[in-house]
């Protein structure tokens, strides 16, 4: 009795160590898109398991590519690099811009629009 | 619906777990950085609705199931999650069947206790089993019977 108990216990636990994000957040999130009515919990699952997948990946990702290979540091700059390069990881330029200098911006912008007076 | 803007965000404790496990030992994840990944699981999160949805709406069903989920993954050239992913998929419902063993026992013996006195001995000692298991498993149950509500 106790036996099968004790299986049953670590079992239980091993599912709940499957994931560490929280589910109901992960819900939240979807719910906010406007066309979603409905969500199975399978797919609820699935999507939080994914996100921490995400998670670790993007952070490798970043890491191993990092521009200062020295460093054992994982910065902005690096995610920022690795939205840029990698396709899959494209679709977060838009919150993952490439920071730049006031200074280069205004020097490219000028030379924007001395490109645009030669016409 | 989410009422406040951070409701959209992941617990930073969470992400901040999650990203550590994933690095080798000893690096340091600034925190500009931690933030970045953070905003980006969330939208990775709107980004696999969305083309999940976009399967269940091509099927004409309006509640997305996990093959949506499998192929949003697949979709956005994350094949490298599907197998993780059926995997974890599987552990999940094995433990829910198992849940819902439990959760079905546990009216039988309430219907029987009702039906008869009978027998009273052995079901003094399921009671016992099943206050056990309903310390462990309540908090979760509830949980998910609000999302279900949803």
């Amino acid at each position: 009795m106790s036996q099968t108990n004790s299986g049953k216990q670590s079992q239980a636990s091993e599912a709940k160590k499957a994931i560490s994000l929280p589910i109901s957040r992960v819900r939240l999130i979807m719910k906010s898109s406007p066309d979603v009515s409905s969500i199975n919990q399978d797919a609820l699952f699935l999507t939080t398991k994914a996100t921490e997948l995400f998670v670790q990946h993007l952070a490798l990702t970043s890491f191993n590519n990092r521009s200062q290979t020295q460093a054992n540091t994982l910065d902005y700059s690096d995610l920022a690099k690795t939205a840029e390069e990698s396709d899959t990881f494209h679709f977060l330029t838009d919150i993952l811009p490439k920071k730049i200098l006031a200074q280069d911006y205004l020097k490219s912008l000028e030379q924007m629009q001395d490109e645009d007076s030669d016409f | 619906m989410a009422e406040r803007p951070e409701d959209l965000n992941l617990p930073n404790a969470v992400i901040t777990r999650i990203i550590k496990e994933a690095l080798p030992d000893g690096v340091n994840v600034s925190k500009e950085a931690r933030r970045a990944i953070s905003q980006a699981a969330s939208v990775f999160v709107l980004y696999a609705t969305s083309c999940a949805n976009n399967f269940a709406m091509k099927a004409k069903r309006k509640t997305l199931n996990a093959g949506d989920v499998l192929a949003a993954m697949e979709e956005m050239e994350f094949e490298r999650f599907l197998e993780p992913l059926r995997d974890a998929l599987e552990v999940y419902k094995k433990d829910q069947r198992g849940r819902k063993e439990v959760s079905e026992q546990k009216r039988r013996d309430k219907e029987r206790k009702a039906d008869s006195e009978n027998d009273k001995s052995r079901e003094e000692e399921e009671e016992e089993e099943e206050e056990q298991q309903r310390m462990e498993e309540e908090p979760e149950e509830e949980a998910e019977e609000e999302e279900e509500d949803n």
